[in-house]
């Protein structure tokens, strides 16, 4: 824990209050910073590089299986690409993507703190990261993993050099990447949680907080408790590939289920450390472009914890034709069902805040309205799974695809660009231009639409996840399915070149581009090596827009498509009310 | 709750004398040891502690996978992990069992020394932890040897030479290989653990004797000393579980 105890040299010789991106120059000073500010830029920049990563190998996937038998590649290609697919995009991309990337920048902003607990253990997290990535990179030069991202034994552990019969792709390097990355994992939620228990400004009491930073809190709990225990089961699956362990592998007297118990024990929660967070950043953007604070709070933050601790108990409802004991497949599907409560919670309460709520549609807000959309879908199509008949038909098929790219995509992902476009100006000092944001989020939409609505029709027919060929009646939907998936990435290419057009040409921002009550949008954009100029003290809480001030909501807030919308008088009218 | 304290508080973004202002000695505002973002000592010693009993509980988690894999293969194969752990050497684990419990009474006596100040009683309490830390592992060393010896390994290399057996112990199963990749692994990820521990001991040592600590500042010495139990508390449950039933 040497993170709290010396104080970095190299911030007694900068102006503090001189933006971050200005307050020390040079790529040196950015690699051994502990500005969280720059840690979480450097996050952001790493992930969406995986993000782009992942999007082509899931574009080779869909390509592949544009028409039946060979398309453009053979059979164990393939299963490189869906596998390669799903390690990046779970393990580099999703996982770190909000709490990593944008936590680290907005989390002590919003608890009005100089920087997070352990300045020194985040930046050695984010070192953590690209070691493993590293590793992750070789085992792809190396031949990559045909295992899927789960790494099901014993066809991973099983190693053919040594007389096994299991796979014969780099899994050494790609479970040694996860294992390292994992740390990386803890080390963010260990900081998270001393930070939000221990550097919170005066007057930011519990009820408070914003909802992105309960979701983090909930996030860095199951970083925490779970990640651990992935960490130990990729360690034995390594060390049994390595050194014939038999604890996993039936031939040498192990059992290949206990291993699944195990990574479902993480990976399950795991998914909730993918969708919490998103969860968060939809709560901002939606209190913000409601401009009310939102309805439920306590509901919400209390549906993030909620969502935590079932997390640990529904791993068994990955199992169901696994084999396991009937008794314990009717009890992980009735509390797979009681997931079902804090997600509606959650969903209901953001329905009512938008009701009646001051309503500005831009960019930020569609990705949030996405969000409660696809999500939406996403979590009911999950109770069809978690139904222990029903899941017999659908394990394994297209179906639990597209329901988890639902989860993940249409919740995670909308929540991560949401956040992106919403904290943009925050994070760069720039706007970015609001016509091509809308036209990158129609394709997106479109695109996600119809690459995985699809996906659940070929499932509920009987289509398998990860298969390289299929019958003829599935064609024409895997057809429509690929085609969706060029829109999609379209989508993205034109989102891409937005941010980096705003980036090289962007018109600066204001403080508070979209008038939002929170602490973030208080502070200069972008903000000073130490957040603030003056240490904050709060006298009201960070969505009580009837308490705060003209000036704090409205100074330099521009809504070219709205302009009459927040007129001076209906302002007045709205603090008199 | 007047709107004049909020505007005050959050939008001051001119200050009268830019590069003058409140942050401008924000590294120099107390002690030499209170980090730049920390108001108060007493915050950033709470701090330091929840921090680290968080990590401890990641710790706990990291070990339970284990301990599960232990409890489910006991289960299965009860009378290979009895004849199997025979093979063990009860008398070197119970020595190490005092050595650890040893140590973490030094550990915690030299956090009390640290914080009533007595740098030097410090500075020999923390060597002698990690003299038993090495003691612990030059003992696991020669369990190691032993076992390597008589081919009692994990898994694939369980190949087991009967001269080398404990005499008069029943026969051992074929797949005694798993009970030994559990050994192995339990306390081979312990013992990286111990390595770790004698590393960090080292480093508090080496700032004791440069005197960075005092009756006001010794989180590193108590955070340190909070890890160290954990490795001893772990080694607690090993040992009974391994060697004695």
């Amino acid at each position: 824990m040497a993170a709290i105890t010396t104080s970095p040299a190299h911030h007694e010789e900068v102006d503090p209050n001189a933006s971050y991106l200005e307050a020390s120059k040079g790529i040196g000073n950015w690699l051994v910073t502990v500005d969280h500010k720059r840690i979480g830029v450097m996050y952001l920049i790493a992930v969406t590089i995986a993000f782009a990563l992942g999007g082509v190998f899931a574009l080779l996937v869909r390509a592949e299986l544009f028409t039946k038998g060979r398309t453009i590649m053979d059979a164990d290609t393939y299963n490189r690409m869906f596998s390669l697919h799903g390690v990046v995009m779970v393990f580099l991309f999703i996982i770190p993507s909000i709490p990593a990337a944008m936590g680290n920048i907005i989390l002590p902003i919003q608890l009005g703190t100089k920087d997070v607990a352990f300045p020194k253990l985040n930046l050695l997290s984010l070192y953590v990261y690209v070691f493993g990535a590293c590793f992750g990179i070789y085992s792809m030069i190396n031949g990559g993993v045909d295992t899927g991202w789960t790494f099901y034994t014993p066809y991973s552990s099983s190693d053919p050099a040594h007389g096994g019969v299991g796979s014969p792709s780099a899994v050494l390097p790609m479970t040694l990447a996860a294992f390292i990355m994992g740390f990386s994992s803890i080390l963010t939620g260990v900081n998270f949680i001393a930070t939000i228990h221990k550097m919170r400004a005066p007057g930011l009491t519990w009820r408070r907080l914003t909802l992105f930073t309960w979701a983090l809190y909930a996030t860095s709990i199951i970083q925490v408790l779970a990640t651990p225990v992935l960490a130990i089961t990729l360690l034995l699956l390594t060390m049994e590939r390595f050194l014939g362990l038999g604890i996993f592998d039936p031939r040498l007297g192990g059992d290949p289920v206990l291993f699944q118990h195990f990574f479902w024990f993480y990976s399950h929660p795991a998914v909730y450390i993918m969708i919490v967070p998103a969860m968060g950043v939809v709560s901002e953007i939606i209190a913000t472009f409601s401009r009310r604070e939102p309805v439920g709070y306590m509901a919400i933050a209390a549906s993030s914890l909620g969502l935590a601790l079932l997390g640990f108990l529904v791993w068994g409802h990955h199992l169901f034709v696994a084999g396991m004991s009937e008794y314990a497949t009717m009890v992980f599907s009735a509390l797979t069902f009681l997931v079902a409560i804090p997600s509606g919670v959650k969903i209901f309460n953001w329905v009512a805040t938008l009701y009646k709520g001051s309503i500005s549609l831009q960019s930020p807000m569609l990705w949030a309205l996405s969000f409660l959309f696809l999500f939406t879908i996403g979590g009911l199509t999950g109770l069809f799974l978690g139904m222990l008949a029903v899941d017999v038909h659908l394990h394994d098929t297209y179906f639990v695809v597209a329901h988890f790219h639902y989860v993940m995509v249409g919740g995670t992902v909308m929540g991560f660009v949401g956040g992106l476009h919403y904290w943009w100006p925050k994070f760069t000092g720039k706007l970015y231009d609001e016509k091509w944001a809308r036209f990158g989020w129609f394709f997106v939409f479109v695109g996600f639409n119809v690459t995985f609505l699809t996906q659940f029709v070929l499932g509920s027919r009987g289509m398998p996840r990860r298969y390289y060929d299929y019958l003829p009646q599935f064609q024409q939907l895997h057809q429509i399915s690929t085609m969706g998936s060029w829109v999609l990435g379209f989508g993205f290419l034109v989102l891409g070149t937005m941010f980096v057009r705003s980036l090289i040409g962007g018109k600066p921002a204001p403080r508070n581009p979209w008038g939002s009550a929170a602490l973030e949008w208080m502070t200069p954009t972008p903000p000073p090596l130490y957040n603030f100029v003056k240490d904050p003290v709060l006298t009201r809480g960070q969505y009580d827009y009837h308490l705060a001030t003209d000036d704090e909501l409205y100074e330099g807030y521009d809504d070219p498509l709205f302009p009459k919308r927040m007129s001076k008088e209906s302002r007045e009218a709205k603090a008199r009310s | 709750m007047s709107r004049e304290a909020v505007t005050a508080a959050h939008v001051d973004s001119s200050p009268p004398h830019a590069g003058h202002g409140a942050h401008a000695d924000a590294a120099h505002h107390g002690p030499v040891w209170l980090a730049h973002h920390f108001d108060t000592p007493a915050q950033q010693f709470d701090t330091a502690k929840i921090g680290m009993w968080v990590f401890l509980a990641q710790e706990l988690l990291f070990f339970s996978g284990l301990f599960v894999a232990y409890g489910v293969y006991r289960s299965w194969y009860p009378e290979m992990f009895i004849a199997a752990s025979r093979q063990l050497n009860k008398e070197m684990g119970a020595t190490n069992t005092v050595v650890l419990l040893f140590s973490s009474l030094t550990v915690a006596l030299a956090v009390r020394y640290s914080q009533v100040g007595n740098r030097k009683m410090t500075g020999r309490l923390i060597l002698t932890t990690i003299g038993c830390a090495c003691m612990f592992l030059v003992i696991k060393f020669f369990e190691y040897k032993h076992k390597f010896e008589g081919g009692l390994l994990p898994g694939r290399f369980y190949h087991p030479h009967l001269e080398h057996l404990v005499h008069g112990s029943p026969p051992l199963p074929d797949n005694t290989g798993s009970f030994f990749s559990i050994y192995f692994m339990m306390t081979g990820v312990h013992g990286i653990h111990v390595l770790i521990g004698i590393g960090v001991l080292i480093w508090v040592w080496i700032r004791n004797n440069r005197g960075e600590f005092s009756k006001e500042y010794f989180t590193p010495v108590d955070i340190v000393a909070l890890y160290w139990h954990l490795v001893d508390l772990v080694w607690i449950y090993l040992f009974p579980l391994l060697y004695l039933i």
